[in-house]
């Protein structure tokens, strides 16, 4: 078990779909977190689209809360419906207390198992005393008073989502969350909520999807063009009304063989551009982003990744599209892969993201998942990122015009259309410094080595990896593995380990340079990753000098990494 | 079309033509297309560099090289996409799709399908010889079901695909058809198609010389102009186009639907897409 270096509250809030888990859930998160605390919120849900299970996750703590602890301190049950698909996602101990709806029966036998407490309160029946009167209003209330939270935080919570127009409904709210603090004052309280830190500066609420969609816009992206798909739709979603207000257009194609090409299209005309999906839509869109790098025109494809192959598990996370992101590409096409680490950092690592495609005019694969992309979190307000220039572009100074001259840095200018002179034609077929077609061995191998120049002695300066500690044991993980990994690593510093975690940032091209500099004399390497298969050991392994002792832990999802699962392999071998 | 004329420079057809010599048979009907493409240009009085030729795969999709303007050869089937993403993002260039009947009607069918749908101001030029000519000679989905090939002893015995029904049934806003060999009539409806706003579709009967000489050299006499006028009813126009005989040129249909429009552009700073995140 992982000791927390700063005390958290972890709640799970259930119920079939339509019993409003999830807007109880986000009233939650809003209440706790208006009151100071961080706060992290992540959805789970059964496949249908209504009705279904549903579950909450929410974890609370005077600092920033980066991932799930190793169990939840209180499951609040609206119902107890189909609720052990959920098992292996709500670990629990005899720690925990479930507060429940007498009316809903017994728990499920995993429930039982654990040896949590259980607690009664009749949400429903309550609910029907107040006019108005609604379960999860109820059930929050009985929650609040459980856990220390003063009820009017959650009616001023309320209050703010359903806003000032509504009174009969916050009146409505305020009877029904008084009511289940009334039922549940006999009970002995749960795990309590901490007090804030007081802290300066800003705090922001948003999901990954949504950090990755301002980033994108911070970034300079004008133009999207996308095709729905879980788990990376609201990328979509929050950015065209955003584009809208920032003078950027949103289309959504009829497939993502469309979407890559469109946004192919808008980059040529100048436009910086960007798609999201997630593994299936990637894979239609391998054959274009082959042509954007023979072309040499820039676009970001941001990768929301999801349990795979095929359909996987589409609500749920994996770190399994590592392998087509950098090796799905037929023929020999560099190209970039990045990886944000936390929700914050989809912000700036969108914007670098762009940069990158800008600067390289090449594609960049931008890997978020799942389990960042839909999660909501209360953060610190993101550092403000600077990346410089971006495109190359050629203005016609009366020279003549080689749109793919061989310069040293293996990047030349881009003509926009419309500037005279600068006519060329943008080509998938081999082509010499003109792009004019050519099946001649030296264009080709002029055109090849150009491009892998421009990718391989770019400085990608410090972004290329987050570096945090010293010690002879290093771990080298990336994307939301990370996370876990942190606040394992956070508990056994706070025990004396010394410990350093590089985390990777730049997946592609290669580090092998700074990577070797980093685990320089480490005893260990620990390696973590989320997938079936160790594809980014494998892939480390392929480029990087890693020293013999390295030992790859790596299992699928849909289940999350724990920091207890993480700091039981950080105590072997110890 | 969004570019004002160019009042100050006068263009000719040889503007619009590039050092870079065609790869086309001698003889393929694709040479006088792009003839009448130098000369529509001319005409329209569009300068070079707003000029987008975009195109897909095959040997109709090699013309944006041969043309003096700003070209994307793309990947197979593709090149409505990459031609609505850049007039999007760019309204101010004028932009032709060039694409072939493989190209266009098979791998890229479905983007044809919601190219017509969403009726961006595009002009869409398909130059159909009824084949795979790239590589060599493959029924193509305008074929006809009894043409014997390696690949499709017999014939396909599939009905053939009819591009001018289905580009009305998904909502295209300008129709026509003309024959490669009659230079003036493919550059005055090239003209006519650049010039109707929203999406434009021009099939272009363009012979193949090297597989299909038996039933092509005949087109030149099959071919003949509309009996009936223009039509801007998609109900008669529904009429003429399925019993057409394949052969009739013309603009065959003229719609007035509205081309798709971007949002009115606002010039928000991106920081204040902030404001909403913070508590």
């Amino acid at each position: 078990m992982t000791r927390q270096t700063s005390p958290t509250l972890s709640v799970v809030l259930t119920g079939s779909g339509g019993a409003g888990v999830m807007t109880a859930g986000q009233t939650l998160l809003d209440a706790v977190t208006g009151g100071g605390l961080y706060g992290l919120m992540t959805r789970s849900t059964g496949p249908q689209i209504r009705g279904g299970e549903a579950a909450a996750m929410l974890r609370f703590g005077p600092e920033p809360v980066l991932c799930h602890g190793d169990k939840f301190d209180v499951l609040v049950a609206f119902d107890f419906e189909n609720l052990q698909r959920f098992a292996a996602e709500i670990p629990m101990d005899a720690s925990g207390l479930i507060l429940a709806d007498p009316a809903a029966g017994e728990p499920p036998e995993f429930l039982l198992k654990t040896g949590a407490r259980i607690a009664h309160v009749p949400f429903a029946k309550l609910a029907k005393t107040v006019p108005g009167g609604r379960v999860s209003m109820v059930a929050l209330g009985a929650l609040a008073k459980l856990i220390g939270l003063p009820e009017e935080a959650i009616v001023g919570a309320v209050a703010k989502s359903v806003g000032k127009k509504k009174p009969e409904a916050i009146a409505a709210s305020e009877r029904g969350v008084l009511a289940g603090a009334a039922a549940a004052a006999d009970i002995a309280p749960a795990a309590r909520l901490a007090a804030p830190r007081p802290k300066p500066g800003a705090r922001w609420s948003l999901t990954g999807n949504e950090a990755v969609g301002l980033g994108a816009i911070k970034g300079g992206v004008r133009f999207v063009a996308g095709y729905p798909i879980t788990p990376a739709t609201e990328i979509l979603e929050w950015m065209a009304p955003a584009l809208q207000k920032t003078g950027g257009v949103l289309l959504q194609a009829e497939d993502e063989l469309a979407s890559i090409n469109m946004i192919i299209g808008g980059s040529f005309g100048g436009v910086p551009s960007l798609t999201a999906t997630s593994g299936p839509g990637l894979s239609l869109m391998i054959e274009s982003l082959g042509l954007a790098v023979a072309s040499e025109t820039p676009v970001v494809v941001v990768d929301v990744m999801r349990s795979g192959p095929s359909t996987g598990i589409a609500t749920k996370s994996e770190q399994s599209d590592l392998n087509i992101a950098v090796y799905g590409l037929h023929g020999d096409a560099p190209h970039v892969v990045v990886a944000p680490l936390d929700i914050g950092d989809c912000v700036a690592t969108a914007q670098w993201a762009v940069h990158l495609a800008e600067s390289l005019q090449t594609p960049v694969i931008m890997l978020s998942d799942q389990a960042m992309g839909q999660a909501r979190a209360v953060i610190d307000k993101p550092a403000d990122a600077h990346f410089g220039a971006g495109r190359l572009t050629w203005a016609n100074a009366g020279e003549s015009y080689a749109r793919y001259a061989l310069t040293e840095s293996g990047v030349s200018a881009m003509a926009l259309p419309g500037v005279a002179g600068g006519q060329y034609t943008a080509d998938g077929l081999t082509h010499n410094v003109k792009g004019t077609p050519s099946s001649q061995a030296r264009d080709h191998i002029d055109q090849l080595d150009k491009r892998r120049r421009k990718i391989e002695s770019f400085d990608y300066g410090a972004h290329w990896a987050e570096i945090d500690g010293e010690g002879d044991t290093v771990i080298v993980t990336w994307g939301s593995v990370s996370l876990p990994v942190r606040e394992a690593v956070a508990a056994a510093r706070a025990d004396g380990a010394r410990i350093k975690i590089v985390a990777l940032r730049l997946i592609s091209p290669a580090q092998p340079d700074k990577l070797a500099a980093e685990v320089a004399g480490a005893r260990r390497v620990l390696i973590f990753e989320q997938n079936h298969s160790g594809q980014f050991w494998r892939y480390l392994r392929a480029h990087c000098d890693l020293p013999a002792h390295v030992t790859p832990i790596y299992r699928s999802g849909p289940l999350p990494f724990r920091p207890g699962e993480i700091r039981d392999h950080l105590m072997k071998d110890a | 079309m969004n570019m004002p004329l160019d009042v100050e420079r006068v263009f000719k057809p040889a503007d619009y033509k590039s050092a870079v010599k065609p790869v086309w048979c001698p003889g393929c009907g694709d040479h006088s297309v792009l003839l009448s493409f130098q000369r529509a240009m001319a005409e329209l009085a569009l300068a070079p560099e707003n000029i987008a030729v975009v195109s897909g795969i095959g040997c109709s999709s090699r013309i944006p090289a041969y043309a003096n303007c700003y070209g994307f050869h793309g990947v197979h089937g593709r090149s409505l996409t990459i031609a609505a993403g850049l007039k999007v993002a760019r309204p101010d260039l004028t932009v032709i799709v060039a694409s072939g009947d493989g190209d266009g009607f098979s791998i890229g069918g479905n983007h044809f399908l919601h190219a017509c749908r969403r009726n961006i101001d595009l002009t869409y030029i398909v130059m159909d010889n009824r084949i795979y000519g790239m590589t060599k000679g493959q029924p193509s989905p305008t074929t006809e079901p009894d043409w014997d090939t390696a690949i499709a002893p017999g014939g396909t015995g599939l009905s053939p695909f009819h591009p001018l029904v289905v580009a009305l049934a998904s909502g295209a806003n300008f129709i026509a058809r003309s024959f490669s060999g009659d230079l003036a009539g493919t550059a005055r409806m090239i003209v006519e198609a650049v010039r109707h706003p929203g999406f434009s579709f021009l099939q272009i009967l363009s012979p193949c010389v090297t597989f299909r000489p038996d039933q092509q050299k005949g087109w030149k006499d099959m071919v003949h102009p509309a009996m009936v006028p223009e039509t801007d009813d998609p109900g008669r126009a529904a009429r003429r186009l399925m019993t057409d005989d394949g052969f009739n040129t013309g603009v065959l249909y003229r719609g007035h639907r509205p081309p798709y429009q971007p949002h009115a552009l606002a010039h928000l700073d991106p920081s204040e897409l902030e404001a909403e995140f913070a508590l």
